[in-house]
């Protein structure tokens, strides 16, 4: 086979690819596609399941292990057949929250955490990165198998050269067709059906050398099965742990590999073509594993010992003169490996571009962001993160020198990758998963992978030393990588497996536990365990076949708009032409029903309302949210009118009250007016009368004389009246000015008791005082204080009615204060009179005798409440009696 | 002017100058400072001119008035009520009541004797 036309072939084979990519996306420009997404399109798009790994490795798997290599077809079958409705639910959710990436699915269901899509993208990144050196690898090992027969003029590239050139070329394949535009949702549909191509010359070449050696070499299927009866070969002895372990671990990675997800979730444009590929892409396993052992067996036969197996689906052929075979088989493991690395690289792009690149970018630039068109931005980072994807892959392929075994990088990804299955199925099936569960068991089973499988996948002293491995980190024997908690006696494969899973697992579920979700993350909890109830849901949004009877909505309809209600339905009834107040049940009516009751009771208890008498309507947490957020706020702003009309009714009350004071001392000021006008006139009244009857003369001296002292009396009385008056009105203003000074209290008795011998002076009356009890000093205003007593004695002279009167004076002295009573031993004052005493103008008798305007005891109150005192009448005494208290001290003045 | 009158009012100063007044136009006065010994000595029989005060001890003017008018022998008695408050809402009652003539204090004494003398059919 000369190596020139491989080169072409190969070249010829990718134009053929670009073209066909080219197409597709032309024709799904225009927006025909056809055929082009069909189910059959979907299930070989699934196919990049199977890479080079799978193509030339699994041959080299089953030569070195039997029939283990059945497990890494086992999974995905068992996946496809019996789990079909998680993939339904993945590929729902994915449609519903326009999920980019598996990066992004664990992102969006912990609340749109950006820290769990960062996690998500490093563990996919690390993990595929020895897998994409592995698709180089196999690439540049089948070229160099063709190199041997390379002509003289062609300068064969060496090892690392080739690698370059290769992944050069599917880093421009990727560009071209991965970022030619954005989307919301990534689906690229050149980039599929470039893929569903190469699935199908996969399985041709793959087939077609199966049929060769089976019937070309070994003589029939017979032959071969009697050839595995007699193999006796000790490592492929079935290990049942190993068995589980590795079936198990492919069928996560079936739905967690970056790329499987972007086939399976991305790019599926039609959930109905998941029901055809669950027993399809089974089918095409089948036909990808079947002849695997045969080749295997043969080749082990055939080859040279110290060839290597990961090559016999190319080198058999070659070694058998089978050029052409060998063509289509180096187009096969040529077309594993392409289509793997562009459709990961193509996911991994995606995750770094949305997760890291972008994030990084929009905080460093924040003016970039406001600026508008991000589109330039997001195509330069993902075009960007493909050729860094790419470039790792090349830069641990240069690193590791080629020389690991195909099959044990593959399931280290596998391993890496399958520690997003919890977070994953634990975000779709249960609500109680939280970020931090999420975020802890992704660090856990992330850390445990690294430790117990990654780093010492690279060998003993080239991460880890020779003496962790041996003794632990530390020496801390129970964290040796192979032999965590001591469990050395494991297959390293499976206690990794293992441990990364347990660990991650119950870190997940005890921080989901221990946490509480934010309302984000409910939400999205919510939309995702509930996917499929959502969905019938929205059928349902268009009220198109409901079962509520016109009269239900009515009545509904009545208790919240009240009459505007039925003014609506007979209004709507008659638009479409019926008789009566019930309409037909049409969308437009039930739309515009909902609006008004939207209007009074908010949007979402509206249609929670309209659902519930629809009958078929769940209403979910979202709804109830809601609904509870309106309540809230109706609750709310109820309370503030609440509280407003509480306001009003205290200030109305206040109004009122303020009002009937006002009323009051407006009644007060007239009768008060009235008072002074009549003990003004009175006095007036007399002395014009007999001014006038002393200027008409002819009068005999001695009425002269008595008229005139008449005269001379009610101008007095007069006086002191206006005096009076202008006493009170300083007093009661709190406008006094007091003058304190000490004072003995029994020589102001003696100045009271002396100025007040003036009225009736001829009246017998005695006052009877305690000498020794006076003898106390008060710091007040003596004067005023005088005045008071002088009142008080007068009062006795004027009303005690007993003969001869006597006075009594009691001196007392309590708690800082002096109280004086003063007790007459006449009939005293009515019980009903009592209260009225000391109010302006109240002379029990009428007599003018009396000679006061009744203002004297409203005046000694007002001094008491000026001296910080009281003055009030003493019930229950023989006669009258009034006791005056105030403060031995008066400390200053009181207003 | 020979003439009964009957003089009620509790301010003896005023009582004597109205007194003073009329007797010497010729009346005979009697004065009474009670409300109700006003009343009673009313019973006794009738004078041919009443003056009242508004506010008495004992029997306020206004009761008495209205007392006189329900009583057909004393509801054409001219009744002179005299009022130091001076306000229009005792005027306006004293009216209700069915007072004849009504004059606040303080007066002139050559009105006091007009009134009377009008109340007793006599020119001023």
């Amino acid at each position: 086979m000369p190596f020139d036309i491989l080169v072409l072939t190969c070249l010829a084979y990718v134009i053929f690819l670009f073209l066909v990519a080219f197409a597709v996306e032309r024709r799904a420009g225009q927006g025909a596609m056809g055929f082009l997404r069909s189910p059959v399109v979907y299930t070989l798009s699934l196919s990049i399941y199977c890479t080079a790994w799978t193509f030339y490795g699994a041959v080299g798997y089953a030569a070195r292990s039997g029939i283990e290599y059945l497990t890494i077809y086992i999974g995905p079958t068992l996946v496809f057949v019996g789990w079909w409705w998680v993939l339904r639910k993945l590929v729902r959710i994915g449609r519903q929250q326009r999920v980019t990436s598996i990066a992004d699915l664990i992102s969006s269901r912990f609340g749109k955490s950006n820290l769990l899509g960062v996690m998500v993208t490093v563990i996919a990144v690390v993990a595929a990165t020895p897998y994409i050196a592995l698709q180089l690898q196999s690439v540049t090992l089948s070229f160099a198998v063709f190199a041997s027969d390379a002509p003289a003029g062609w300068a064969l590239p060496n090892r690392d050269a080739t690698a370059v050139w290769v992944a050069g070329g599917l880093a421009l394949f990727t560009i071209l067709f991965g970022t030619r535009k954005l989307d919301a949702k990534e689906q690229h549909h050149g980039i599929v059906m470039a893929i569903a191509v190469e699935a199908v010359v996969k399985l041709v070449a793959l087939v077609a050398v199966g049929v060769w050696v089976v019937w070309g070499l070994a003589g029939g299927p017979a032959a071969v099965v009697a050839r595995i009866s007699a193999m006796d070969n000790p490592d492929w002895a079935l290990q049942p742990g190993r068995w589980f372990g590795l079936t198990a671990l492919a069928a996560a990675a079936v739905i967690t590999l970056p790329r499987m997800f972007q086939v399976l979730v991305v790019e599926n444009v039609n959930e109905r073509h998941l029901a055809r590929a669950s027993w399809a892409f089974p089918l095409y396993l089948f036909g990808m594993s079947l002849f695997i052992l045969p080749i295997a067996l043969i080749g082990l036969e055939r080859m040279p010992a110290d060839s290597n197996p990961d090559m016999m689906v190319l080198t058999l052929p070659l070694s058998e003169g089978q050029g052409t075979l060998a063509m289509l088989a180096f187009l096969g493991g040529f077309s594993s490996a392409t289509s793997m690395v562009i459709v990961e690289t193509v996911a991994l792009a995606t995750m770094l571009s949305n997760h890291v690149v972008m994030p990084l970018w929009l905080r460093l630039r924040p003016l970039a962001a406001m600026s508008g068109d991000l589109r330039g931005g997001i195509l330069l980072a993902r075009r960007l993160s493909i050729v860094g994807v790419l470039g790792l892959g090349l830069a641990y392929y240069r690193l590791s020198g080629g020389t690991v075994a195909l099959a044990s990088i593959g399931l280290i990804a596998f391993a890496g990758m399958a520690q997003v299955l919890p977070a994953m199925l634990g975000g779709i099936f249960w609500r109680g998963a939280t970020k931090a569960g999420a975020v802890a068991g992704l660090a856990t089973g992330f850390a445990a992978w690294g430790w117990t499988l990654f780093l010492p996948s690279f060998g003993q002293d080239v991460l880890i030393p020779a003496s962790v491995f041996a003794e632990g980190p530390f020496g801390i024997g129970w964290l040796r990588p192979q032999a965590l908690f001591g469990t050395g006696t494991m297959d390293p494969l499976l206690h990794s497996i293992f441990w990364s899973c347990a660990l991650n697992s119950a870190a997940f579920c005890a921080g989901s536990i221990l946490t509480f979700p934010d309302p984000v993350e409910r939400i999205q909890g919510a939309a995702f365990v509930n996917a499929f109830d959502r969905e019938a849901q929205a059928e349902r949004l268009g009220w198109t076949h409901g079962q509520a009877e016109p009269e239900a909505l009515l009545n509904l309809a009545q208790r919240i708009l009240g009459e505007e209600a039925l003014t609506f339905f007979e209004a709507e009834a008659r638009a479409q032409g019926k008789e009566g107040y019930l309409p037909d049940l049409t969308p437009a009516f039930l739309a515009e029903l909902e609006r008004r009751l939207a209007g009074s009771v908010g949007a979402a208890t509206a249609h929670a309302m309209i659902s519930q008498l629809f009958g078929r309507a769940t209403v979910t947490v979202e709804d109830l949210m809601a609904v509870a957020n309106e309540a809230a706020q109706i609750m709310e702003s109820s309370a503030r009118l609440e509280a407003k009309q509480q306001e009003l009714t205290i200030t109305a009350r206040q109004l009122r009250e303020v009002n009937e004071k006002l009323t009051q001392l407006s009644v007060q000021k007239d009768a008060f007016l009235s008072q002074i006008s009549h003990e003004l006139r009175t006095p007036m009244t007399s002395i014009r009368a007999f001014s006038e009857i002393l200027t008409e003369g002819d009068l005999p001296p001695a009425m002269v004389a008595d008229y005139g002292r008449i005269i001379h009396d009610e101008a007095k009385r007069l006086t002191r009246l206006l005096d009076d008056l202008l006493d009170l009105s300083v007093l009661e203003n709190g406008t006094v000015q007091l003058n304190l000074d000490l004072a003995h209290l029994g020589q102001m008795l003696d100045r009271a008791e002396a100025a007040a011998s003036q009225t009736r002076p001829g009246r017998a009356f005695r006052v009877e005082r305690d000498v020794t009890g006076e003898e106390v000093y008060l710091r007040t205003d003596s004067d005023r204080l005088v005045q008071v007593f002088i009142n008080l004695i007068s009062n006795a002279r004027k009303y005690c009615d007993a003969d001869p009167a006597v006075l009594r004076v009691v001196v007392r002295l309590k708690a800082g204060r002096v109280s004086i009573d003063f007790i007459d031993n006449g009939k005293g004052i009515p019980k009903d009179k009592q209260g009225l005493i000391f109010e302006k103008f109240s002379r029990l008798t009428d007599l003018s005798r009396a000679g006061g305007a009744g203002l004297g005891l409203a005046i000694c109150r007002e001094i008491m409440a000026n001296l910080g005192g009281t003055v009030a009448y003493l019930p229950g005494q023989r006669g009258a009696a009034f006791r005056v208290t105030l403060p031995l001290r008066l400390e200053k003045q009181v207003a | 002017m020979a003439g009964r009158v009957l003089l009620i009012e509790d301010e003896s100063n005023i009582a004597e100058a109205i007194r003073f007044i009329l007797s010497r136009d010729g009346c005979e006065v009697e004065v009474e400072h009670d409300g109700r010994a006003g009343f009673a000595r009313l019973a006794e029989g009738l004078p041919d001119v009443l003056i009242l005060d508004l506010m008495l001890p004992g029997m306020s003017g206004l009761e008495i008035l209205t007392a006189l008018r329900a009583d057909p022998r004393s509801a054409d008695l001219p009744v002179l009520m005299l009022t130091a408050k001076g306000q229009g809402r005792d005027r306006e009652a004293a009216e209700r009541a069915g007072v004849s003539a009504f004059m606040s204090k303080p007066f002139a004494n050559a009105e006091m004797r007009a009134r009377v003398r009008a109340l007793m059919g006599l020119d001023a």
